[in-house]
């Protein structure tokens, strides 16, 4: 068993560690040489803590040893580098904050040690988490692990590549877009990502603060429910982050969903869709109905205006955003500047990657005198119609399945000069995120060798909900007939 | 759309973000191209639809004004590039003439 305790669920390893099969340090150890063996091919962390992930373990061990226990207490997880850690390097995975120390833990991060978890380090990600492919890291790629040719998505495509690789238990992420639900999905693992204000996001790097939220991403779906149980919850440092009560969700996770009604919407099954993932993920949707769930035809009929409304919205907030980055408090410097707007445009050419200064680019006009109304505003207004939409829907269903991208994993570089059609990836998961709404990536079968996701869409605040349809789904369907990854060929 | 020289340059500018004559002249098309996916928004009547500019129903959030403790100056100075009695130096922000 000592040679494959990198492979558990964090529930596995829980109840290996509460039976004291093995430690807490040994697990931790057992991941760290998984990393070292693996992570050269797949590059998903930017950085990895050795050091202080020993230390973690070996307190999580003292704490079982004088009788304490806690969901996560010993179990090693991974971060993605858009969440500031204290006294651990934090870039966002870009050039301009390379160097950056946070004097802060994230309140995420902060949770997370007070469950007693081993933090492992920093996954890559796209740069401030703007890609859909994970090829715009100002670092290094990601590789798909179940096809080192493929792309694992974005941009927590770090968080999804190292769970799926192994190396680590569960990772965090965070989601614009999709950004949690679409890697999930080409890596083949869970991702959920909570209703809009369920997770604090104070110390989360700022994206576009109308749509960011934290996210995880791991193994099975039972893993998903006790991490958001130790994130969730009110926090008086952000003050977007609900005050509704955080209910039990890994008690309520085998609750019966005999008559729960499904909602299919053909907009999401439509042109573009790739037949066998359409296929896979109907075969899927007829396992819940299998289950005593009923199944009614809804529409969404804004699904089609979710990209531009995105695509103007999130680089707009995105622009505003990024004004910090500017060589005055952290980051990049240029010690020989004479004149403050020259260093500021200077360390900004210099430190932000492509993908960054088109989005940029494309907010500041978005936002520019003459253009805002013609964009920024009307963008907002079709946002109340795409919300609208799930509104009506949610008054006739319980959940909405859906396909998660419309195809599977694509080769590395084959969208990376087209930025129209990379944005497209995200097509089927930005919807929920305009309208706030909790979602899940599971996974429900291959194509072509490669992972598929099936996607969960519930009420705000319905998480529970949620977490039982995937349950009963990933019970119903059990294991998957999976090829072998490359990373384990 | 077309996008013209100019309003790149002008956008690049409020931006603060110097860009390479290769660099506007790819955006210029990039954003042509994504601006032109945008026009989609047109085909819809928004007159008389609010719009949303965050999806949780919450209003201003306000707290006692009470003294807490924040970060020593030192750890917030830390990453400053240039620091000087306790405070971040930059360059001159004002012409002297």
């Amino acid at each position: 068993m000592a040679d494959a305790l990198y492979r558990l669920t964090l529930h596995a390893a829980a109840q290996g560690l509460r039976n004291g099969q093995f430690s807490s340090v040994e697990l931790t150890q057992s991941l760290l040489d998984r990393i070292e063996s693996v992570d050269g091919r797949v590059g998903a962390y930017l950085t990895v803590t050795a050091d202080l992930a020993l230390e973690q373990a070996a307190d999580a061990d003292a704490r079982r040893a004088s009788g304490q226990d806690g969901p996560l207490l010993g179990l090693p997880i991974a971060l993605k580098d858009v969440l500031s850690t204290a006294g651990v390097q934090t870039t966002c995975a870009s050039r301009i904050l390379e160097g950056f120390i946070p004097p802060y833990d994230a309140t995420a991060v902060t949770r997370l040690k007070n469950a007693g978890a081993v933090t492992l380090g920093k996954t890559n990600m796209d740069e401030f988490a703007m890609g859909s492919s994970n090829e715009h890291s100002g670092y290094k790629p990601v590789r798909n692990p179940w096809n080192l040719d493929k792309v694992p998505g974005g941009s927590s495509g770090g968080s999804a590549a190292a769970v799926a690789a192994d190396e680590c238990l569960a990772a965090l992420g965070s989601d614009t877009g999709g950004s949690v639900r679409q890697p999930a999905a080409l890596c083949g693992c869970v991702g959920l990502k909570p209703t809009y204000g369920r997770i604090s996001r104070f110390g989360l790097i700022a994206f576009a603060s109308s749509l960011d939220q934290i996210g995880v991403l791991t193994k099975d779906v039972t893993d998903a429910a006790l991490l958001l149980g130790a994130l969730a919850g009110h926090d008086p440092r952000d003050s977007t982050s609900a005050e509704e009560p955080v209910p039990d969700y890994a008690g309520e996770l085998n609750g019966d969903i005999g008559g729960l009604r499904i909602g299919v919407a053909p907009e999401y099954f439509g042109e573009g869709l790739d037949p066998q993932v359409g296929a896979s993920v109907r075969a899927a949707i007829n396992d819940l109905l299998g289950l005593g769930a009923t199944e009614r035809e809804i529409s969404l009929p804004h699904t089609e205006y979710a990209l531009p409304t995105y695509y103007v919205i999130a680089p707009s907030e995105a622009s505003a955003n990024l004004a910090r980055y500017n060589g005055v408090k952290y980051g990049l410097s240029d010690p020989q500047a004479t004149d403050v707007d020259e260093m500021m445009a200077r360390i900004r050419g210099r430190g932000f990657g492509s993908e960054v200064k088109r989005r940029i680019m494309i907010g500041t006009f978005a936002l520019s005198s003459g253009y805002y109304d013609a964009y920024y505003v009307r963008a907002q207004k079709v946002r109340t119609l795409i919300k609208s939409d799930f509104e009506t829907a949610f008054q006739d269903v319980d959940v909405i399945a859906a396909p998660v991208v419309p195809s599977p994993a694509f080769d590395l570089g084959a969208k990376l000069d087209d930025p129209v059609a990379m944005y497209q990836s995200d097509i089927m998961t930005l919807p929920a995120s305009l309208a706030g709404l909790p979602c899940m990536s599971i996974p429900c079968g291959f194509v072509d060798g490669l992972p598929v996701g099936l996607q969960l869409i519930a009420p705000p605040f319905a998480e529970s909900r949620l977490l039982q349809a995937a349950r009963a789904y990933e019970r119903a369907r059990g294991d998957l007939d999976a090829p072998l990854k490359a990373i384990d060929a | 759309m077309s996008i013209d020289r100019s309003q790149v340059d002008h956008a690049a500018e409020l931006a603060r973000l110097e860009l390479s004559d290769d660099e506007r002249e790819r955006l210029r098309g990039e954003l042509g191209q994504i601006l032109q996916a945008f026009e989609a928004l047109n085909t819809l009547d928004t007159e008389h639809i609010p719009p949303t500019a965050q999806v949780i129903p919450l209003g201003n959030v306000e707290r006692d004004d009470t003294v807490a403790d924040s970060l020593p100056l030192d750890a917030v100075l830390e990453n400053a590039p240039r620091v000087e009695d306790g405070q971040i130096r930059v360059p001159p922000v004002l012409d002297e003439s």
